[in-house]
């Protein structure tokens, strides 16, 4: 697919509406290219204009301060705010809620002010606006699907209803887990989690949430957020189910739901 | 002998407010051994999470049922206060039932909404013990409680109840008196629950039902005075402390972390080297290794816990059976609070005790299994913080140690080197795009 640039788009003169926010994981994990990939998608069928930092783009720092290296986080928030600044961003999309949290509650204090969405947020104001059109008796029209709060998203900002309204749009029939909205249970990998072994314990997180999960009877978990959804993924494999569930993220409905 | 009574009464009164002042002075010395920070901002804000969160208790309402019976324990203890004030008065000046004739009818009504406050707060007392002895509720069992913790809330709820029945036996006894006319005793009214009691008292003589009531008066009242002394020494100083908590809240939105401007103008500096004041002198410390190096705010955490366990029963690290509790960090937050408080009391200025809040009390191995999940602050009902405890010793343990586990290391010079916590060439962020 083609998508632009922010170093094209000025070479052009052009401005996007938005700065599409790709994220270490939507770039180079491939599990999350997907989603990456199926958030573009939407964009470009829609019409919406949006261009990507490409190479420009580096770690928000937010692992490395969760982990307690505030000079790392400092260092990557400064490289981030110099390019962002430079090409006068005013609003920016991210597929993943870390990124999300950084950029739009710890950047502001660093210089960089930005308005900055998630984009379980836009989807659903693509869908009210009529932008976004979704297929009669879609893929998961009537389907059980059960929504796995990211901590980032949810406790981290108060989204709870944006994601679970595009499902809505999509006709599915949505479960909810025991432990869900503020009450829902971490997948694990925060806080730097996500890139070191567990501590001694009984049980891994993700299979704890996992085992949450396929409790509810959904054939789809949705996620919205590339390491819930790794976590997730990884939890189904585990329980040996991933013939009857599936994870994936609301993007990656949407797109496939989309006229 | 009323002199005697009323020396003794005032006695008593001054002996005991002033070694809880003492001791309530102790406290507020110790919170603010902790790191300035203004948190006044936005005051109508902050009123209406005083009012919300702790006067309104709003988030022990997420479970309504266990929530009621808070209340009325909660409303009993405010309630009843305007009985002792009744009591302390009483004691002051030799009276008996001060307030009886000049409220009149009021009165009457008023006694009987403290009976059944009463009540309510011994059934509740009673139900909370069944939940943390019997049905053993899990948060309640919890290893962190071994030993006084545990000891502590029983004896609370102990103690409440003997309050309670004191109470309800002095009444009963003075309306047996009234009934016959005692002059000492003025008729004040039936009173609902002692009335339904005292057939159970009429065989008593005068003399026998007065030695009681006075038992009761006195044993109640000092009951109150010992517990205030208690407070501080227990989990439950969060009657007091859960209000100031609430008003001092962080309003910002849970994600947020604490900025460090030290090292933000550090970044700075190396970054943009024109910028650097001549003078900068580097900041004495990263994080927190100590009480020290915490916010007044988190001390005032960690005075307000009162241990229910909501937070380690919602982490998600605890309930896979890691070492971390959030409740056991506050826990050894105030421990080593009222270590170094003892340290000063000695010393008359805090020595060096060879001891840290990081690795004496509160292990590398719990600090590590937290995801920052922000489940722990989500669930405190007195707007407590173990997060942001658990982040500043983990900024201390990165930045003054270096000590990360191998992996996390590895990921640091990924993100130095890569822009990624990955080895991934940056030059293949794109690719996605490509293909």
């Amino acid at each position: 697919m083609k998508v632009m640039t922010m170093a094209e788009m000025a070479m052009n003169g052009e401005t996007p509406e938005v700065l599409f926010w790709v994220g270490c994981a939507g770039s180079f994990d491939q599990r999350a290219q997907k989603i990456t990939k199926a958030f573009a998608s939407i964009l470009d069928k829609v019409g919406f204009s949006y261009a990507i930092l490409g190479k420009e783009e580096a770690c928000t720092g937010d692992p490395a301060r969760r982990a307690g290296n505030e000079f790392l986080f400092q260092m990557m928030a400064y490289q981030n705010i110099q390019v962002l600044n430079g090409y006068g961003i005013k609003k920016i999309v991210t597929t993943c809620p870390h990124c999300f949290n950084t950029l739009k509650n710890e950047y502001p204090e660093l210089g960089g002010n930005y308005e900055v969405i998630h984009h379980t947020t836009l989807l659903q104001q693509l869908i009210d606006e009529g932008r976004i059109k979704l297929k009669e008796g879609g893929s998961f029209k009537g389907k059980k699907i059960s929504f796995h709060d990211s901590c980032y998203l949810g406790r981290a900002n108060n989204i709870y209803e944006a994601p679970r309204k595009v499902l809505e749009a999509l006709d599915a029939e949505l479960v909810e887990m025991k432990r869900c909205r503020s009450k829902g249970l971490c997948c694990g990998a925060g806080g730097a989690q996500m890139f070191k072994e567990d501590e001694p314990g009984d049980k891994r997180i993700n299979i704890e949430r996992t085992d949450e999960a396929l409790a509810t009877g959904a054939g789809f978990i949705a996620a919205a957020c590339p390491f819930c959804n790794t976590m997730m993924t990884d939890g189904v494999k585990n329980r040996e189910k991933e013939q009857e569930v599936e994870v994936l993220d609301i993007a990656e409905m949407v797109a496939q739901s989309m006229i | 002998m009323q002199y005697i009574q009323q020396i003794i009464f005032v006695a008593v009164s001054a002996v005991s407010i002033w070694l809880f002042a003492r001791k309530a002075g102790e406290i507020r010395r110790n919170i603010f051994l902790g790191k300035d920070e203004n948190l006044n901002d936005y005051p109508s804000r902050r009123w209406k999470n005083l009012l919300l969160l702790a006067f309104g208790q709003k988030k022990m309402f997420s479970n309504p049922l266990v929530a009621i019976m808070h209340f009325i324990i909660y409303a009993g203890f405010i309630i009843i206060n305007l009985e002792v004030l009744e009591i302390v008065l009483d004691g002051i000046l030799g009276k008996h039932r001060l307030f009886a004739a000049p409220l009149g009818s009021l009165y009457n009504w008023l006694i009987n909404a403290f009976e059944f406050l009463a009540v309510g707060v011994l059934l509740v007392c009673i139900v909370f013990l069944c939940r943390r002895n019997i049905i053993k509720l899990k948060r309640f069992i919890g290893k962190d409680l071994n030993g006084w913790p545990r000891s502590d809330a029983n004896y609370i709820l102990f103690t409440e109840i003997v309050l309670m029945s004191l109470f309800l036996t002095m009444n009963v006894t003075d309306l047996v008196l009234q009934g016959r006319g005692n002059s000492h005793y003025p008729v004040t009214g039936q009173f609902y629950f002692s009335g339904l009691l005292s057939n159970l008292f009429t065989g008593l003589s005068d003399g026998t039902l007065v030695t009681i009531e006075r038992i009761c008066w006195w044993l109640h009242i000092v009951g109150i005075f010992a517990f205030l002394n208690y407070l501080p020494y227990s989990k439950h100083l969060h009657i007091m402390l859960a209000f100031p908590n609430a008003y001092y809240a962080r309003l910002e939105v849970q994600g947020k972390m604490k900025n460090m401007p030290s090292v933000q103008n550090e970044v700075l500096y190396a970054m943009q080297p024109e910028t650097a004041p001549t003078d900068a002198a580097p900041p004495a410390r990263f994080g927190a290794k100590d009480i020290f190096d915490l916010s007044w705010k988190n001390l005032m955490d960690a005075y307000s816990c009162t241990e229910c366990g909501r937070c380690t029963a919602a982490c998600p690290a605890n309930t896979t059976g890691k070492l971390l509790s959030p409740r056991k960090i506050m826990m050894a937050t105030r421990d080593r609070m009222e270590d170094v408080g003892k340290n000063i009391n000695a010393n008359k200025a805090f020595v060096d005790d060879g001891k840290s809040l990081l690795h004496d009390y509160i292990s590398v191995e719990e600090l590590r299994a937290c995801t920052t999940c922000n489940a722990c602050v989500e669930e405190c009902p007195v707007s407590i913080s173990p997060l942001e405890i658990i982040l500043e010793l983990r900024r201390s343990l990165i930045m003054e140690e270096s000590n990360a586990p191998q992996e996390w290391n590895g990921m640091f010079s990924n993100m130095e080197n890569n822009f990624a916590p990955w080895k991934f060439s940056p030059d293949e962020r794109d690719q996605w795009a490509a293909e």
